[in-house]
């Protein structure tokens, strides 16, 4: 233990002077509550970058990208074929581990300010995002119904790639505001962050952000699935109530 | 107005499910019939998933059958008894469908069934409403008179016989409960109430009067449609009750209107109008199975 700290100082010691800058990071609150009955919500995601030196003259733009990400689960992916001159779902493949959000930010082109190595080591990436498949039916290209999970989420607006859209202010100051639908997933949720100089990570950050759903329509969520006999009964009785009434309230107007 | 369906998981118009409810309530104030055939196709058209359209579609035949079958009762056209005996075939047939439809979703296949299903029952009903329609329009140039109805059928040939005191009848009790484990297994596949079945069969196999006929299902339909309900809530968790309430409202406005504009309007004209519409819907879901789909992909998360 002792041995490995140590070396664990050494490398920190070792980073060159550029690493001074470090990121210091604030959301908006750590723990959320999304009203989930219109379109979603918007979640505000700022931070400082704090420097024990001023920025060499000859230093080499700032650039800032962040990502969010949401509780991982598994998941089925199934495709239709032809068959018999109609659609079906032939092929079925589970993902292990895709995550239910993923949105990247960031101050300019992804693909311009970080290198494909970097991406890898720090997991940025759509493509990094959706990596644990697995298929029933021993096939051997399961790549496809990776990309279709990317593909389907970021229609539905649950995964995101938005360039430009971090603003950094002075070198120092950034922030962002990222897009919640409200069919997102309550958990943990992490934000991180990536300083970046000459296309490599100088410093990273991270926080934890407990995300909540509030509203009518959340309670009953939950009460469908925890308590789903009491849901179903409740279910009846307020449609029994909801035919009556609008029906009295019919007949009554026509006298 | 963009609203938020916490079961369906996605957001759709609420005037958009008004309008649909409504639309529905129009045809069967106008027709008599409940319109769940043509309601839960309607609902996969704008884009609730398949299995929360029909088990919220059950929901919201519950909802408009409680206040009209209050009505029958007041007029005495419920016979209680066949009722009751529709009603425990109904229960029957709703538990096996729910176990089917269970296996299915689990199998990925509920969409592709369903929609075959509904092409298969719209694709009957609108092309016999279709001739119908026009053998009643020709009949009436002609004037030829409309064969009697025969009360006596091959249904009273069977054993297990039971006084149906309310309908003047004397006869197996096999047949309906038959019926109703038919129409109880519609109702938990399909989200329809199933009227197009029983009604005939009450009339033609059985031999009710006229009369007690709609009262009687209705009373069927009530207590089907709400055990149904319970159970895809229980066994499937698809019931989505803001959607089942608002196409309930949306329904009882447009039953309103639509008995309005039945006394206003020719029956035999309205008939083929309303066989056309349900060609449409039946020729849409076929070319949805057909025709190759934009996205052949699709994700189910494994809870």
């Amino acid at each position: 233990m002792i041995v490995r700290a140590f070396l664990a100082v050494l490398l920190i010691w070792t980073i060159p002077v550029q690493a001074d800058e470090r990121v210091v990071t604030g959301i908006s609150k750590d723990n959320i509550a999304l009203n989930a009955s219109f379109n979603g919500s918007s979640l505000f995601v700022f931070g400082a970058v704090s420097r024990d030196a001023p920025i060499p003259i000859d230093a080499p733009k700032l650039d800032v990208v962040i990502t969010i990400k949401g509780p991982e689960g598994p998941a089925v992916v199934r495709r239709k074929e032809r068959w018999f001159g109609i659609w079906v779902n032939r092929v079925s493949v589970t993902v292990r581990d895709a995550p239910s959000y993923y949105a990247i930010a960031s101050t300019r082109n992804l693909s311009d300010i970080i290198t494909q190595t970097e991406m890898l080591r720090y997991k940025i990436g759509m493509d990094q995002a959706v990596r644990k498949v697995e298929s029933h039916q021993k096939l051997y290209d399961t790549q496809p119904f990776a990309e279709a999970v990317v593909r389907i989420r970021m229609d539905n607006r649950l995964y995101s790639q938005r360039d430009w859209e971090v603003y950094l202010a002075e070198e120092t100051l950034f922030q962002s505001e990222f897009e919640m639908p409200s069919n997102i997933v309550e958990g943990e949720y992490t934000a991180e962050f990536f300083l970046i100089r000459d296309k490599e990570v100088v410093s990273t950050g991270s926080t934890e952000i407990i995300v909540q759903k509030t509203g009518i329509e959340r309670w009953l969520y939950n009460l469908a699935q925890n308590q789903p006999l009491i849901y179903g009964c409740l279910s009846v009785f307020i449609a029994l109530v909801a035919g009556w009434v609008a029906a009295t309230a019919f007949s009554l107007a026509k006298r | 107005m963009q609203l938020y369906l916490p079961i369906a998981e996605v957001s759709v118009d609420a005037f958009l499910l008004l309008g649909i409810g409504g639309m529905v309530g129009i045809l069967s104030g106008m027709f008599g019939v409940g319109g769940g055939f043509i309601l839960t196709p309607l609902l996969f058209f704008i884009g609730i998933p398949p299995a929360v359209a029909v088990s919220s579609a059950a929901n919201q035949i519950a909802g408009s059958s409680f206040s009209a079958l209050l009505a029958h009762l007041k007029r005495k056209t419920v016979d209680i008894k066949m009722g009751t005996v529709l009603l425990v075939g109904g229960l029957v047939g709703s538990s096996i469908g729910v176990a089917i439809f269970a296996k299915l979703k689990e199998m990925g296949q509920f969409e592709l069934v369903v929609s075959i299903l509904y092409v298969a029952l719209l694709g009957t009903i609108g092309g016999l409403m279709f001739a119908e329609s026009l053998r009643t329009i020709r009949r009436q140039k002609k004037n030829t008179p409309v064969a009697p109805r025969k009360r006596h059928t091959w249904a009273h040939g069977l054993p297990l016989k039971m006084r149906f005191r309310t309908s003047q009848l004397y006869v197996s009790a096999i047949p309906p409960f038959v019926v109703g484990i038919m129409v109880g297994a519609l109702a938990a596949v399909m989200g329809v109430g199933g009227g197009f079945i029983m009604v005939p069969a009450m009339i033609y196999v059985i031999g009710m009067p006229t009369k007690v006929v709609v009262g009687t299902s209705v009373f069927q339909f009530l207590f089907v449609t709400g055990y149904t309900t319970i159970m895809h809530a229980v066994q499937n968790k698809s019931v989505d009750t803001v959607l089942a309430v608002i196409l309930l409202l949306g329904g009882v406005i447009g039953a309103q209107i639509g008995v309005r504009l039945a006394a206003k309007l020719r029956a035999e004209q309205l008939r083929i109008l309303l066989a056309a519409l349900v060609l449409l819907v039946c020729f849409k879901l076929a070319s949805d199975l057909i025709l190759e789909p934009s996205e052949p992909y699709s994700i189910e998360l494994s809870r």
